[in-house]
């Protein structure tokens, strides 16, 4: 398996790619706090919020398909949200009645199940935008450079360098397993085996690629150690970021900083 | 797919940004202590072996079976990675796991990293670590409390940091606790079952195949381990003592949810700088807003589409 | 004569990510008929291989094992009647135990106990490892796991043998034990390989694939002979 699997769009050059690492990093990072922290039903302020982040998904000249179907990842949690509407009081808005139960559901508890929603929507957008165009080498050194441990970067990315070695190793495995998955001629055979018995096996298979990578980590150990690996996380020095996107990013940080007082003034109002 | 989503990665949006944060500061420190320990017991080796075991969990988590029909159970790993490589490792193994599903994947949120952080990369593993030791001094370093306590370690590891999970989301307001608890508990019980049954199968074939990795226990590091298997433990028993309490009493921590902290707070305080400030010949002032929001989107939106559309211009000249 | 064992008409496949691996492709192999299958590396041999088993399945095009058509319905028989040797033996290997990795096919059929025993004993002892049941396989040699990895798919009594690389890797004891094995099996066979010696002593028929597309099909004698069509297609004369 290649990296481009994951990524067919990394390597554009679209404005948005170009941009330093670090700048769409913190930028992100800023926009999904500002999310997080706009008061349920701003509606006015989380469509400009959504807005920005399609904005941020032209600019990088990927179809806006890729990411909504990138972005339904987070849909099966919204399960957890759904209660909402009957559980929050407030203004009654319908009322269902099975049986002898009833439910209310009030206005508030819609609202807050849909703002809930929304930002988890436009987060998580914003979050692919991020890595779409992002190569991961150089997310890593923005990791770096927002002070994160050098070692726990450096095992990071050796993590990287071998996920899809692993990865295809799992599917070799688990290809050998369909392989034989086979059914007899003879009749009345029922084919699969017990539960606990298919359990087991991808136990089985699990420990082996466990194993397996403890020994191969000795080895890229003895690899690493044989070209002078004595240790210490070196990382080359990071390239300053061009004074123009200092500026770009400071104008966004102030635009989300604008929106949130935005939103705390449409709410007291 | 790549991998398995469980339903434990909370994506954004789902935690207010008080739960998310205070989650971020009990996680950090906790993953500096490993990563620090770590360092401690393999020394330069450190980097190789953690990356190439973190990239194998990961790669683990895609191997399932059929449980029936559509259903299908799969590793999740914290529990086999604390029996095999010791708590300290398997927190810093599971942190890059939960990091690299967060940041690339988007399978988990960024700001609710440091709370998946603590579920998946801290709870699991010191919980799996306590089961296992306590199961292990009961029964004496008998060879079947391997399979036993791999087992319970699994199961236990699963099924508190669901609880914990849970119990996130009732704080955040998000989910009320008496739907919350019941359901990430009664789903994770399940889970838990599977990631017992692969735990036991994996750790199965490694202790065929290579015992000696899991015979640490002489190793003098075990012994200073104890504030893990303590701390595991109570962290265990505060959340299976909390979760029903929770549950019985939502609106306890519906009440944390609605003082949400700081941020209320603060916008109370904002509010008084804040002069009443109304906008002028506007009567419906919700429909206005909402207007006024339409035609920023509008603005922001086709001086995006512009300017792409002038690059491509500049792009084909 | 019979129905062929292998039968496949104008095969095409092309991976996900677009790439066309197989083109055109029509192969027959007839009951008991030993067959190689060589070809530069990427030619589209362990393609051609997967697709027997049904684990690729085929974009257009007919493929038929012992009569039956690959496809959804038959799936579970046809992974009985074709066992599918993997190139690297690890892959293949994943239990405790040499006993538990042969045992998988005949288990998970449904068979009762006493007959999986049987069933793993006869495959073991095929492969002339009758007495390495209870070893792990973990710790084996590479020639030892290839053979492991025969019998596991020996256990599903196949009709069909289809070995990707077999001799790749092995020192000159383990593969002459090899090819003896081969020798001795009664299977229709197709066997994916760059180990032309071993081709000359042990198939009476050669496919030569390159870029997805049979370019030969013969007596190996004839194939062998034949320096132009070798050299055009990666390959030396033994
Ligand atoms: N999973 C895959 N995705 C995309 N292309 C693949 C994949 N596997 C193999 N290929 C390509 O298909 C072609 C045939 O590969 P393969 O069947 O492995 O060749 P051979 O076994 O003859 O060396 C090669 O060009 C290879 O790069
Ligand atoms: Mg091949």
């Amino acid at each position: 398996m290649h990296v481009h699997f994951l990524d067919p769009y990394q390597d554009r050059p679209s404005l948005l790619h170009r941009l330093d690492a670090r700048v769409k990093l913190l930028a992100a990072l800023a926009f999904i706090l500002t999310t997080s922290l706009t008061p349920p039903g701003i509606w006015a302020v989380y469509l400009l919020l959504l807005a920005g982040v399609v904005a941020a998904e032209l600019l990088s000249d990927i179809p806006l398909g890729y990411y909504q179907k990138r972005a339904l990842l987070a849909l099966p949690f919204i399960l957890a949200a759904l209660p909402l509407p009957f559980t929050v009081s407030g203004t009654p808005l319908w009322t269902v009645s099975l049986g002898a139960w009833s439910l209310t559901a009030s206005q508030e508890g819609v609202v807050r199940l849909l703002s809930i929603a929304f930002k988890s929507w436009i987060s998580l957008q914003a979050a692919v935008v991020l890595v779409s165009t992002t190569a991961f080498p150089d997310l890593l050194m923005a990791l770096r450079a927002l002070r994160l441990p050098r070692l726990l970067v450096a095992i990071i990315g050796l993590m990287w360098r071998y996920l899809f070695v692993m990865v295809d190793e799992a599917l070799r495995l688990m290809r050998a397993r369909t392989a034989r998955s086979g059914e007899s001629a003879q009749a009345g055979l029922r084919p699969g085996g017990s539960v606990l018995w298919r359990a087991r096996v991808a136990g089985g298979m699990a420990g082996s690629l466990f194993l397996r990578s403890i020994e191969r980590s000795d080895r890229i150990y003895m690899a690493m150690l044989a070209r002078g690996y004595d240790g210490e996380v070196r990382s080359s020095s990071t390239p300053r970021v061009p004074g123009r996107e200092w500026l770009i990013l400071t104008l966004f940080l102030f635009l989300l900083g604008a929106l949130l007082a935005l939103s705390l003034l449409l709410r007291a109002s | 797919m790549l991998f398995a989503p469980t339903p434990m990665h909370i994506p954004d949006g789902f935690l207010s940004t008080l739960v998310a944060v205070i989650l971020w500061v009990l996680a950090v420190p906790v993953i500096a202590v490993s990563l620090r320990r770590v360092n401690r017991d393999l020394g330069e080796r450190e980097v190789p072996v953690m990356g190439v075991l973190a990239a194998a969990i990961f790669a683990g988590q895609m191997l399932n079976f059929t449980v029936t029909g559509g259903t299908s159970g799969h590793l999740i790993g914290g529990a086999l990675a604390t029996i095999v490589l010791g708590p300290w490792a398997a927190v810093l193994v599971m942190t890059c796991v939960v990091a690299v599903q967060a940041l690339i994947f988007q399978d988990g949120g960024l700001l609710a990293l440091g709370a998946n952080l603590f579920n998946m990369a801290i709870i699991a593993p010191f919980v799996a670590y306590a089961v296992y030791r306590l199961i292990q001094r009961v029964a004496n370093g008998r060879s079947w409390t391997l399979f036993v306590g791999g087992f319970a370690a699994a199961w236990a590891s699963v099924f508190v940091a669901s609880l914990a999970t849970a119990l996130q989301l009732a704080a955040s307001g998000t989910s009320p606790a008496n739907v919350a608890v019941p359901a990430m508990a009664g789903i994770h019980a399940l889970i838990g079952i599977g990631e017992g049954l692969i735990t036991t199968g994996a750790l199965a074939l490694i202790f065929a195949a290579r015992r000696d990795l899991l015979q640490r226990d002489a190793a003098p590091s075990t012994r200073s381990n104890t504030p893990v298997w303590v701390g595991g433990g109570l962290l265990a028993l505060a959340l299976v003592i909390l979760s029903p309490l929770a549950s019985a009493h939502p609106d306890g921590l519906e009440w944390v949810a609605e003082q949400k902290g700081f941020i209320d707070t603060a916008q109370g305080s904002l509010y008084n700088v804040i002069p009443d400030y109304v906008f002028p010949g506007i009567s419906n002032e919700a429909a206005a807003t909402i207007l006024a929001g339409i035609v920023g989107a509008l603005i922001v939106l086709g001086a995006a589409v512009a300017l792409t559309a002038s690059r491509r211009k500049q792009a084909k000249a | 004569m019979s129905q062929p064992s292998v039968e496949i008409v104008d095969l095409h496949y092309a991976y996900p990510d677009g790439h066309s691996a197989l083109s055109a492709v029509h192969l027959h192999l007839h009951p008991g008929e030993k067959v190689a299958l060589v070809g530069p590396n990427g030619a589209g041999k362990s393609t051609l291989l997967l697709h027997l088993n049904g684990i690729l399945s085929h974009q257009t095009g007919e493929l038929r094992i012992c009569g039956l058509d690959v496809n959804a319905k038959n799936l579970g028989r046809v992974r009985a009647l074709v066992g599918l040797v993997f190139q690297s033996p690890d892959d293949q290997l994943f239990s405790p135990t040499v006993f538990d990795d042969v045992a998988f096919g005949p288990i998970y059929q449904g068979l009762k106990p006493a007959q999986v025993d049987e069933r793993v004993h006869a495959a073991l002892s095929q492969v002339h490892m009758e007495e390495y049941a209870r070893r792990v396989s973990h710790h084996l040699s590479v020639g030892e796991k290839k053979r492991i990895a025969l019998a596991t798919v020996l256990a599903m009594q196949p009709e069909v043998l289809a070995l990707d690389e077999p001799s790749a890797g092995l020192d000159p004891r383990a593969r002459r034990t090899l090819i003896h094995l081969l020798s001795e099996m009664p299977q229709t066979m197709l066997v994916a390989t760059h180990d032309l010696p071993m081709v000359r002593e042990l198939f009476t028929r050669t496919v030569v694939m390159d870029q997805g597309r049979v370019v030969a099909d013969g007596p190996t004698a004839q194939i062998l002979r034949d320096a132009a069509l070798l050299e055009a297609h990666g390959l030396e004369m033994p």
